[in-house]
């Protein structure tokens, strides 16, 4: 075989290896903040690819791609052109929980991304493969593809995803494979090794996909989309909205007892149980014979298929993940009501691949062991296109910034999900595949869909993400809330026959006296627009987003004030820095356990060390006050 | 520990207990006067001068009752040992008043100081220089091992039982609720109403007021497990109390009121209350009658919960050994051999015989060994064993588990609040999960992946 001959490429600011959710946003942030950009991938036709379902959104992660929104970057828009349904989950619960879902046409997804980057001036899309990085001195430099091109950068993201040493296993079959039969990346994880980073294995998987031509839907639930309009973006006009009878639906079936008898039958073939799958798989989306097995005394599972676009016939069967044998795959799907005669157009498959543990990384996402070295998605062990895009941005970012020399973009755990994914993710490292959930968030009535603008769209124009006309029209909104709150704790409700009419309807107490218009819009029937009915329209007329906005910050005052009381005091903790260079041997006292995670995470401030499982609060008082004591010594 | 509890609102109990008619309990922090004040009748203290002392009562908020007489020392950041705004209540001595006083404090959301932090809090706030920060360091470490195991120790088996019940119960309510939000159409699990999740606050609000109640009748907090120190003369009673005395200056207190003759003591021994009965007859130095020791033991035996029988391995068993081996028999009692270090000349064959199963442990008070021996086997004989005081159970004792129900209470007072409100499910809960907290820190029990832990496993859920 005949050597590949190294050449020297383009010098590039930043360089991106990976075009999926994780690496499109990267390479669109740093581009945008002005730095010349090379995105590097395997295949272009799988740019943005969604090899497993095709949705975006959902509890948590819906609120995250709203904050990508907000920060500038591109999940939201692109969605927004490509939906083929759209519904709000949650309505019936509170605002902190609403979310916002999409299914996805998956492949003018990935086309309408590709165009986008495309067109983005400072940034080249470029089919390769990266298999190594120019490292000197604990300095990222550059990577060095397959055809032996050698890329300069001031900062380099990782984004590999499932391609890294990727392994797809279905039955006895096993075979090396990226994401849907892609060419894996074979050599670039292997090489990170070398330069220090500790890896490990995760699992995840798809399910099998069916000609839609091939299923009865009149035996199944239908599921439509929603009629009220919703976007991601909040650039997105409500006039864009599809119409319901443009939109596609979800359909609804279940697995039965024959199924799970299948199932059960053929457990000696089936990879996770024979032991063939070392990677550890997500407990919150388990493969089917896993569901069987952990809960074998459910007679049913629920089954959403789900279109994967409009110009395909091909539906993915949600909650059929699997690795068993195709032959038994086909089994499966002819048990269940509605499919049994479907056509099975890919099998389902279970795919390992490496991650860098992600305890190794600082907040920014960049390595510890290697400088101007950025890693994000998959890599770090999450799961979900949402909480790639959300470290993609963020790597992006941190990564321009470096380029520029510009210092860091940190977000708190207050001010996002992304902030309390990544936060987690470095601090508490990950033993599955992660995935945000509400429940992750202890400020969860703040991290609200409504508000991500409000909350990041500050940062994301000082970052330059923001155009200018983008950012006066969020001024204006935010304005147009702040006055119309300030308005309603002066405007008085008087009784009278229509409110107390009104009142009395929604079975609570009539009025005896005036009272605050906010204080008469926390009763729990009484919406924003009921509340016009009773005292003087403003000025100008609010929209339908600005309106939400002021009725849950008016409705839940009390429990959002609790929230940021504690935000505030977070907010004292994490203005504790802890020197990077600090020395935990030299600290007395500390336990054992301490001792070692500190020394293992390094935590950059006191807030991020009190979240460490096994650092006490005896451990944190003795380095509260061994730091001040070195800031004083330094003094004198 | 979360990372705010560094701004809490902290109170202990500062002044060195047990001499003089003044206890102090120091309150600091933000929040000082929004915890004092609700107990406090006499001036409003929001709106006294700086470093003033000012006459009142305290209250129990709840019966309106008084509880002492006190004078409260009004003092605002920044000139103050912390630079934090700090109240001191100063009130009559005694462990009785202290302790209620204290437990009323933390019942109305001041947390427990650990140890050492006022003076940390104090060295942050900058007030102390660098020379006093190894000191500050010292005393963290110093008092953190044993605080810790006290604080475990504390823990009475049933009652953390009790509890980790409870915790689940609520924790298998939170993950309902989690799971109906973030698999909103998930269709096997029931939906977490906020009318089924009253039901559980009321629920969970009636198990902890009657832990609560059990907490004012406990009296062995305030009472203590009545212990006798007995033996003939000089085999080491007199030294075995001072160690135990030493060992814990801390919580060492008088009663008033006791006459002069039958003096008892106080003395916490590895989170043990004890109440030494009749150490006056033990310091008796000039006590060399056989026969007063001997009529005094039975007596002490008579009412005593725990009998500590001290007898000296340097000489042969006595006949006065004998009888008080014989008198003690039926009683909880722990047999300390002193004077190790001297040359074995008692029978041990003839005093395991007469010993039966009692614990038998080799002291030498002298060379100050076997005593943390001596403090593990009492501890191990009220925690495991379930030695009982005279008074009845001892279910909650320990005033930080009080001030910590009392809030955890509270909470689910601010769940009922919530849904008469009208408030979703997902708002109710915050102050269920703050309930569920509370409840933990009794425990220690903080895994901060427990409720990701309880819905997979719970739930089969997967989109």
């Amino acid at each position: 075989m005949p050597e590949i001959q190294p050449y020297q490429g383009k010098d590039y600011d930043v360089i991106v290896v990976g075009a999926g959710h994780a690496g499109v946003e990267a390479a669109l942030a740093a581009a945008r903040m002005g730095n010349k950009t090379l995105l590097m991938t395997i295949n272009l036709d799988m740019v943005a690819f969604m090899p497993c379902n095709p949705s975006v959104g959902g509890p948590a992660k819906g609120i995250v791609v709203r904050e990508i929104d907000a920060l500038g970057g591109e999940m939201g828009r692109n969605i927004d052109k490509t939906y083929v349904q759209m519904r709000m989950l949650n309505t019936g619960k509170g605002p902190a929980v609403r979310a916002l879902r999409a299914q996805a046409d998956k492949h003018a997804y990935h086309a309408e991304m590709k165009h986008t980057l495309e067109k983005e001036p400072n940034l080249t899309l470029r089919q390769g493969i990266v298999d190594d990085l120019i490292v000197e001195d604990g300095v990222c430099e550059g990577v060095i593809t397959n055809t032996g091109a050698r890329y300069s950068a001031k900062a380099v993201v990782i984004a590999a995803g499932t391609a890294a040493r990727g392994k797809i296993i279905i039955g006895e079959l096993m075979y090396s494979s990226g994401p849907n039969n892609s060419q894996p990346a074979m050599k670039l994880t292997k090489n990170l090794e070398k330069y220090g980073l500790e890896l490990k294995r995760f699992k995840t998987g798809t399910p099998p996909r069916v000609d839609g031509n091939t299923i009865k839907y009149d035996e199944t639930e239908e599921q439509p989309g929603d009629v009220e309009p919703n976007h991601f973006s909040y650039e997105t006009p409500d006039e864009n909205y599809l119409a319901l009878k443009n939109q596609l639906s979800c359909w609804l079936t279940y697995t039965n007892e024959t199924t799970h008898k299948i199932i059960r039958d053929n457990l000696d073939r089936a990879p996770m149980f024979t032991g063939v799958i070392e990677g550890v798989g997500p407990r919150y989306c388990p493969s089917i014979e896993d569901k069987i097995v952990r809960f074998a005394d459910k007679s049913r599972h629920q089954l959403f298929l789900e279109p994967e676009g409009r110009n395909t016939d091909e539906w993915y069967v949600q909650g059929l993940s699997t690795s068993m044998p195709e032959e038994v795959q086909q089994k499966i799907l002819h048990s269940i009501k509605g499919l049994e005669h479907a056509e099975m157009m890919r099998p389902g498959y279970a795919i390992e691949y490496d991650v860098v543990s992600p305890y190794q990384l600082r907040p920014t996402l960049e390595t510890k062991q290697v400088k101007n070295l950025f890693t994000a998605g998959q890599t770090n062990g999450t799961s979900g296109y949402e909480e790639a895009a959300g470290q993609g941005i963020m790597a992006g970012i941190n990564a321009g910034l470096r380029a520029l020399n510009k210092g860091e973009f940190i977000m708190k755990r207050s001010e996002g999900y992304i902030g309390v994914m990544i936060d987690d993710l470095v601090t508490k490292g990950t033993n599955e595949p992660y995935r945000l959930l509400t429940s992750r968030a202890e400020y969860r009535l703040i991290l609200r869909h409504d508000n991500a603008d409000l909350r990041l769209t500050d940062k994301g124009y000082e970052l330059g993400l923001i155009s200018q006309e983008r950012y006066d029209a969020f001024n204006k909104k935010r304005q147009i809330i702040e006055d119309e709150i300030a308005r309603l704790n002066t405007v008085r409700v008087k009784p009278s026959d229509t409110v107390n009419a009104y009142v009395q309807s929604h079975n609570e107490k009539p009025l005896k006296d005036g009272v605050l218009a906010t204080d008469f819009l926390r009763r729990p029937q009484v919406t924003y627009k009921d509340l016009l009915q009773f005292i003087p329209a403003p000025d100008e007329p609010l929209d339908r987003r600005e309106m939400e906005e002021v009725e849950v910050q008016i409705k839940y005052a009390g429990y959002i004030k609790k929230a940021e009381d504690n935000v505030a005091k977070m907010k004292k903790m994490e203005a504790k820095k802890i020197p990077n260079n600090i020395d935990y041997d030299a600290i007395d006292g500390l336990a054992t356990e301490a001792h070692q995670k500190l020394n293992k995470i390094r935590p950059e401030t006191v807030a991020q060390a009190t979240r460490i499982s096994g650092v006490n609060p005896a451990d944190i008082a003795i380095l509260d006050v061994y730091i001040e004591q070195g800031k004083i010594a330094k003094v004198k | 520990m979360t990372a705010t509890s560094e701004f809490d609102t902290i109170a202990a109990v500062a002044t060195p207990p047990g001499e003089g008619g003044i206890s102090i309990i120091r309150v600091s922090g933000d929040d000082v006067f929004d915890v004092v004040e609700p107990l406090f009748k006499g001036k409003n203290l929001k709106n006294v001068k700086t470093h003033t002392i000012n006459y009142g009562h305290i209250i129990d908020p709840e019966t309106q009752s008084e509880v002492d007489e006190v004078m409260v020392s009004v003092m605002r950041a920044p000139k103050t040992y912390t630079r934090e705004d700090v109240l001191e209540i100063n009130c009559h001595g005694g462990l009785m008043a202290t302790n209620e006083i204290l437990q009323l404090v933390l019942s109305n959301g001041a947390r427990l100081a650990e140890p050492g932090e006022f003076t940390k809090r104090a060295f942050l706030n900058g007030r102390i220089d660098l020379s006093q920060a190894e000191a500050v360091m010292d005393l963290i470490r110093a008092k953190t091992d044993k605080s810790m195991k006290v604080a475990l120790n504390q823990l009475d088996g049933s009652l953390s039982r009790l509890i980790k019940n409870l915790r689940q119960d609520i924790l298998e309510v939170l993950a309902q609720v989690e799971v109906n939000i973030d698999y909103p159409e998930y269709d096997d699990v029931e939906t977490m109403t906020t009318k089924l999740l009253l039901e559980k606050a009321q629920e969970v609000k009636a198990s902890i007021q009657q832990l609560l109640k059990t907490a004012k009748q406990g009296k062995v907090l305030r009472e203590g497990l009545a212990t006798a120190i007995v033996g003939r003369p000089n085999v080491g009673k007199s030294s075995l109390l001072n160690q135990l005395l030493n060992e814990d200056k801390a919580i060492v207190t008088d009663v008033a009121g006791t006459t002069r003759d039958v003096i008892e003591e106080y003395v916490n021994v590895a989170g043990v209350p004890l109440k030494l009965i009749d150490t006056a007859g033990i310091r008796k130095t000039d006590d060399t009658v056989e026969k007063i020791g001997v009529e005094r033991s039975r007596k002490a035996i008579g009412a005593a919960d725990l009998v500590l029988l001290v007898l000296d391995t340097s000489e042969p068993l006595t006949d006065g050994d004998r009888q008080l081996l014989a008198d003690t028999a039926d009683e909880k009692r722990i047999i300390i051999l002193n004077k190790t270090d001297l040359p074995l000349k008692l029978d041990m064959t003839e005093l395991q015989h007469l010993a039966g199963d009692t614990k038998l442990i080799k002291t030498s008070m002298l060379q100050n060994q076997g005593v943390s021996e001596l403090q593990e086997e009492i501890a191990h004989l009220f925690f495991d064993e379930g030695i009982e005081s005279g008074q009845g159970n001892v279910m909650v004792t320990n005033a930080r588990h009080i001030g910590l129900l009392h809030q955890a209470s509270k909470a689910l007072d601010d769940v009922m609040t919530g849904i008469a409100a009208g408030m979703p499910v997902d708002l109710v809960q915050i102050d269920m999960t703050r309930c569920w907290n509370y409840l933990g820190e009794i425990t220690g029990d903080s895994y901060q992946d427990e409720l990701l832990d309880q819905l997979f496993s719970q739930f089969c859920v997967g989109k």
